[in-house]
């Protein structure tokens, strides 16, 4: 790339897991100039990560679903798309011009049309002692099978809620590795709301699947069900856990690693530092951008796929990813030879049928979500607690962005992806409010960190220079 | 007066930014009740905005009262922090090492010490200096300046302050002194009935004795309201925030300072216009840029964030204060250097408020009368 | 705590960190090749000096930063190991040298 020129894609997909991938090979196979940016060193995301090189090779371990990813990648690979792998992209404005940084450069793209398929992150999960060292989510524990071949060895616990615990705890497992417990907090309210949501699901393949995956676990690991509050202990990292169920148990489990994970939420810095407006979903309890059905979001232009667009796991991911594709590259090149969509639409109908229902089960509790003891930290970078900010509450704040300028909760490296959802959750539930009344932290780019040096060798120009260059 | 004793709020403040808060924390000081109403969540808020200085050079330039002025509240700076620590609790960090203007080419070196000259030439300015130093004695304070740097002009008399902390310390004051804070109250409409004023929002009325307007740009929609006069030029800012670093920067430059907290903050940008969109990237290009060049041990440095605002900004620059003729008890106050000037906003104005008239030998110069006087000219 | 599967043991990579030289493996992040190697904690947290460590392994958290090759607070979960690769831990804020 030549310093002070910008270059230009048809199409520039942002993110390299089931939606981003899908998206660039059917944009790619339409003859668009398209162009596949990610910051991980192979394609995957998070879901299919290091499907190309993970180390894991025994396909029983990782599961059937897993190693489909290959088939995505593969195809991409054919489809005349480019690539670009380590590559963050830190800022997109509404003009679709993209910053992006690799290899410690930082360089601007001009795109046609942007389709934002940087998935979901992990919900946060703050409960006392969460910032110690040997807690992390499943997700991570997850990454470290899948990218590295690494097991939990020690004492293992796992806590929290949804489908991935069970498929964590079942590559585990398979891999010869052991977990200690699983510490399940689903609500048993959660069985009936989601029953009497979508009883049919009760018998579907995914369900049953599901079902064998819990059976295959609880074979070999004690679990304890309708756990209402869990702390973690130690200093300087973690040692034990502590747990109380709805019976009023309270049990007390020395461990070396503590798994946690409520679900996924997407991830929205991106999209929201572009413009795109992004709406409070009741069901899922996490804020999702607004779409059309080319899945374009309020900025012209600017599509996201993908869970990205509110969690619908990665068979959805892909179907979104094509439709994204097929409307961002008619708006560009109306004669292009595209795929009709209605293929698309069918399997992607289906694939979000059962979201219901898994939505109503895997609701985690509003007491994991908000969290009811004090002295919790709620923002991890600025070790803000949850008692400051009810204090801070009190004193007439009404929101997160206010809240910044009170506690420096969100103005840290992260962003506010660690507590962006618990600061306006908590600020809803002292206020007696909606959390759709209460909105979310204001997000401006960078949305990644990027060097001083990086920004300051980006061109400029005249008017920008005349703006900052004041006597 | 009619309604006197019944009337709930002496005074009504519009605005709960920096200046609204520390008007209605001086005046809470004095005794008075009072209810301060604030916009939601999203409000445009140039309190977010700024750049933290309490800045005193080259302030004035064109209107010598106001270098008097900015001086007033420089001096009363330390003593209103502490003030404010010892009933809150929050140190603000208030801190007047002596501040530098960088000078990054002989050009620049010559602009500025025709504007020194300019500037110290003005009858009745405020009697402190501000020096030219070249690059050998800017080192003595400043290590490691990149090649680029000429020199700095320098002031002792400026500082830094941790805003957000003085915010929050400001909101934390006032609640504990009894003022009402009304959020999400945007000001629709202001009578004055009966000796009182009535303040109407979607969320109701509020009726107080007296009503400051504190509320930035909105003045300028609100002023008509009692009266008054408040030509504004908004103006858009951006900021660049780094991640934390250990202490190694103990003066705050114009455009470059390092926070209590080890972050450094980059500016400043000053663009035409309120469209939020446009030219961000190459404007964070040029300051990082001239960071770097200035100090170039930052190059590696991460930004975290970057802040934009629409900074508060009267026409000519200069404040206005102001109270109304034809609405007796209303009083207008906006200007651009809210840190700078919230002791004196809080120590000096907010008891000419209290008193119910302006001093017309410290501020009268700041009136809106001199925007009419030139356009009779 | 962790441990390596026994099949997962690709070419090796020697990497130093805090002058100690640590077996990784090729493809391993910085923060995996850590793990792996019972490095339990990668820096202080900035504001009240608490011990930090990988929490989500997918850049979003920020509390794997570790010094690589000079450079402070790189995401070490984003890194990938590379043959003598100098990694320092435990810094808390960022310092800049003159």
């Amino acid at each position: 790339m030549r310093d002070g020129t910008m270059e230009t894609w048809d199409v520039v997909v942002v993110g390299a897991g089931p939606a981003g991938l899908a998206a660039a090979t059917l944009a790619g196979q339409a003859g668009a100039s398209t162009l596949l940016v990610d910051e991980n060193p192979a394609p995957g995301g998070q879901i299919y990560r290091a499907v190309t090189e993970t180390p894991v090779k025994d396909k029983r371990i990782l599961g059937a679903d897993y190693w489909s990813g290959g088939r995505l990648v593969e195809t991409f690979v054919a489809s005349g798309a480019e690539a670009m792998h380590g590559t963050t992209v830190w800022s997109l404005d509404p003009d679709r011009v993209l910053g992006i940084s690799r290899g410690g450069k930082a360089h601007l793209l001009q795109a046609g049309r942007v389709i934002v398929a940087t998935g979901a992150q992990e919900r946060p999960f703050p409960i006392p002692g969460w910032t110690l060292p040997g807690v992390m989510t499943v997700g991570a524990a997850q990454t470290l099978l899948k990218a590295s071949g690494i097991l939990p060895a020690g004492r293992t616990v796992i806590a929290g809620l949804g489908p991935l615990l069970w498929l964590y705890a079942a590559q585990v497992l398979r891999a010869g590795g052991t977990i200690d417990a699983i510490l399940d907090t689903t609500p048993r309210a959660n069985w009936i709301a989601a029953a009497s949501h979508a009883p049919g699901f009760l018998l579907s393949p995914l369900w049953r699947k599901g079902l064998a995956l819990m059976k295959e676990v609880r074979a070999r690991v004690p679990q304890f069900t309708n756990v209402v509050s869990i702390a973690a202990e130690g200093e300087g990292a973690v040692r034990a856990v502590t747990f109380k169920i709805a019976s009023g148990l309270e049990r007390r489990m020395e461990v070396d690693t503590l798994l946690l994970h409520q679900g996924v939420v997407p991830n929205v810095n991106l999209a929201m530092a572009a413009g795109a407006k992004h709406v409070w979903d009741d069901r899922q309890c996490c804020f999702v951008p607004v779409l059309d059905d080319g899945f374009e979001s309020s900025v012209p232009g600017i599509h996201i796929a993908g869970d990205g667009a509110g969690i619908a796991g990665a068979w959805a991911a892909e179907e979104r990813g094509r439709l994204a594709a097929i409307a961002a590259v008619r708006a560009l090149r109306p004669e292009a030879s595209l795929p009709d969509d209605q293929a698309f639409r069918q399997l992607l109908s289906r694939h979000e049928r059962g979201r219901a229902f898994i939505d109503a089960l895997y609701l985690p509790p509003a007491s994991f979500r908000v969290p009811e003891v004090d002295g919790t930290v709620v923002c991890r970078c600025e070790e803000v607690t949850a008692g400051e900010i009810r204090k801070v509450v009190a004193l007439g704040c009404e929101g997160p962005n206010q809240m910044k300028a009170f506690l420096r909760c969100g103005m840290g490296p992260c962003q506010g992806r660690m507590c962006g959802l618990t600061v306006s959750e908590l600020i809803a539930t002292e206020r007696g409010v909606p959390t759709a009344d209460v909105g979310y932290y204001r997000l401006r780019p960078p949305v990644k960190p990027i060097a001083l040096a990086e920004l300051a060798q980006l061109p400029a120009g005249d008017e920008a220079t005349k703006a900052v260059v004041r006597l | 007066m009619a309604g006197g004793a019944n009337l709930e709020h002496d005074v009504a403040v519009v605005g709960g930014g920096l200046v609204g808060a520390a008007v209605a924390y001086g005046l809470a000081r004095l005794g008075q009740r009072v209810v301060l109403l604030d916009e939601g969540d999203m409000a445009v808020r140039a309190s977010r905005g700024n750049f933290a200085l309490v800045w005193v050079q080259t302030k004035g330039l064109g209107l010598p009262e106001y270098a008097v002025w900015t001086v007033a509240s420089s001096e009363a700076w330390a003593g209103f922090a502490r003030e404010l620590a010892e009933e809150t609790g929050i140190d603000v960090h208030f801190q007047r090492p002596g501040g530098f203007h960088m000078l990054l080419s002989d050009a620049e070196m010559e602009a500025r010490a025709l504007v020194l000259k300019r500037f110290h030439n003005q009858a009745g300015v405020a009697d402190y200096k501000t020096e030219l130093m070249t690059r050998g004695d800017v080192e003595k304070h400043l290590p490691g300046l990149g090649p680029d740097v000429a020199g700095a002009s320098y002031c002792a008399l400026d500082g830094h302050v941790n805003s957000l902390k003085l915010f929050s310390a400001l909101h934390t004051a006032i609640d504990a002194r009894g003022v009402i804070y009304r959020p999400s109250h945007p000001v629709t409409g202001i009578e004055r009935r009966d000796g009182v004023f009535v303040i109407s929002s979607p969320l109701g009325e509020v009726r107080a004795g007296k009503v400051v307007l504190a509320a930035g740009n909105a003045n300028q929609h609100l002023a008509p309201m009692v009266g008054l006069h408040a030509p504004m030029k908004p103006e858009r800012g951006q900021i660049i925030v780094t991640e934390r670093v250990e202490p190694f920067l103990h003066h705050p430059l114009s455009t470059v300072r390092q926070t209590d907290e080890g972050t450094v903050m980059i500016g400043d940008s000053r663009e035409d216009g309120t469209d939020p969109a446009g030219m961000t990237l190459p404007i964070n290009g040029v300051m990082a840029s001239r960071a770097v060049r200035i100090f170039p041990r930052l190059a590696s440095l991460n930004v975290v964030r970057t802040w934009r605002a629409i900074r508060v900004m009267p026409q000519d620059g200069f404040p206005i204060y102001d109270q109304s003729t034809t609405h007796p008890g209303a009083f207008l106050v906006t200007c651009h250097s809210g840190v700078t000037l919230a002791a004196g906003h809080a120590l000096n104005l907010a008891p000419m408020i209290a008193a119910g008239q302006l001093d017309e030998t410290r501020v009268g110069a700041f009136s809106a009368r001199r925007f009419h006087a030139e356009a009779a000219q | 705590m962790l441990k390596r599967l026994s099949e997962a043991l690709p070419a090796a990579v020697t990497i130093r960190v805090d002058g100690q030289s640590v077996k990784a493996a090729a493809g391993d992040t910085v923060a995996a090749a850590l793990l792996a190697a019972g490095i339990g904690v990668f820096r202080k947290a900035p504001v009240g000096g608490g011990a930090r460590a990988p929490y989500c392994m997918m850049g979003v958290c920020f509390d794997c930063l570790v010094t690589i090759d000079g450079v402070g607070n790189r995401q070490a979960c984003l890194v990938s190991v590379r043959e003598g690769m100098e990694i320092t831990t435990g810094h808390g804020k960022r310092s800049v040298s003159a």
